[in-house]
């Protein structure tokens, strides 16, 4: 199954992408999924992905803790909001 | 309730924002209006762009639900935030948040809960490109303490 992630802001600059497909077996943790994608690029990711302040979105809904993620869902990881 | 919510690259009408929130019913009977703008001088140094970057789709649905949570505390008759993207310079406008209500304290109370929500949840952020070089924007604890006073408040 296929997993789109999506990276803004401050994140996106430091790993130079913005989007990223990933292939999966089977069901899969978001946990699961950081280190898929750490393995597949490079160890900077996972510390990068899994820095204190980083928010984590499932199909645009925040999550606070480790969720199963499915087929087509989009997974969004960014730094805290400055709008307004 | 009426809610209009845009995320857009132009700047925006006030007369004409204005105008939507207060025709929308003969019940209204207050208007509130907060327009946000572009300052320089952002940390002591000279900002010559602001570039705003937001998450399509998340951005619009939490703008969405805060809304709706702000009807569950006020009467609110209409709503409309307009929030803009892309490259802005100082005096620009960037966001406009208006409520309309039956009484002037419903809209002044939904209007400033709206914009203290939006500040730290709403899927936006801010890089600064200054003389000095480009830097994107951290929270200001000041903003988490506006919007945890409304946590509190409920």
């Amino acid at each position: 199954m296929t997993i789109k992630i999506v990276f803004f802001a401050s994140l996106r600059e430091a790993l130079g992408v913005d989007s990223v497909n990933l292939q999966i077996s089977g069901s899969c943790s978001v946990s699961a999924l950081i280190r898929q994608l750490s393995d597949q690029h490079s160890p900077e990711w996972l510390e990068i992905l899994t820095a204190e302040n980083i928010r984590v979105a499932v199909n645009h809904d925040i999550i606070n803790e480790d969720v199963e993620v499915a087929d087509g869902d989009e997974v969004a990881f960014f730094p805290p909001v400055t709008g307004g | 309730m009426e809610k209009k919510i845009q995320v857009q690259e132009e700047t925006f009408d006030l007369r004409a924002e204005y105008d939507h929130l207060r025709s929308v019913s003969l019940k209204v009977g207050a208007v509130v209006t907060f327009t946000g703008t572009v300052r320089d001088l952002n940390e002591d140094e000279s900002v010559q762009v602001l570039h705003l970057e937001h998450y399509p789709g998340m951005t619009e649905r939490e703008l969405d639900k805060i809304i709706d949570e702000a009807a569950e505390r006020w009467d609110v008759i209409a709503a409309t935030v307009i929030h803009r993207v892309g490259d802005l310079y100082p005096g620009d406008e960037i966001v406009f948040v208006g409520m309309s209500s039956q009484h002037r304290g419903d809209a002044f109370a939904s209007c400033s809960f709206v914009m203290d929500y939006l500040k730290t949840r709403a899927t936006f952020w801010k890089k600064e490109k200054t003389e000095e070089g480009d830097r994107w924007l951290t929270t200001r604890e000041s903003d988490v303490t506006a919007a945890d006073a409304w946590d509190k408040a409920q």
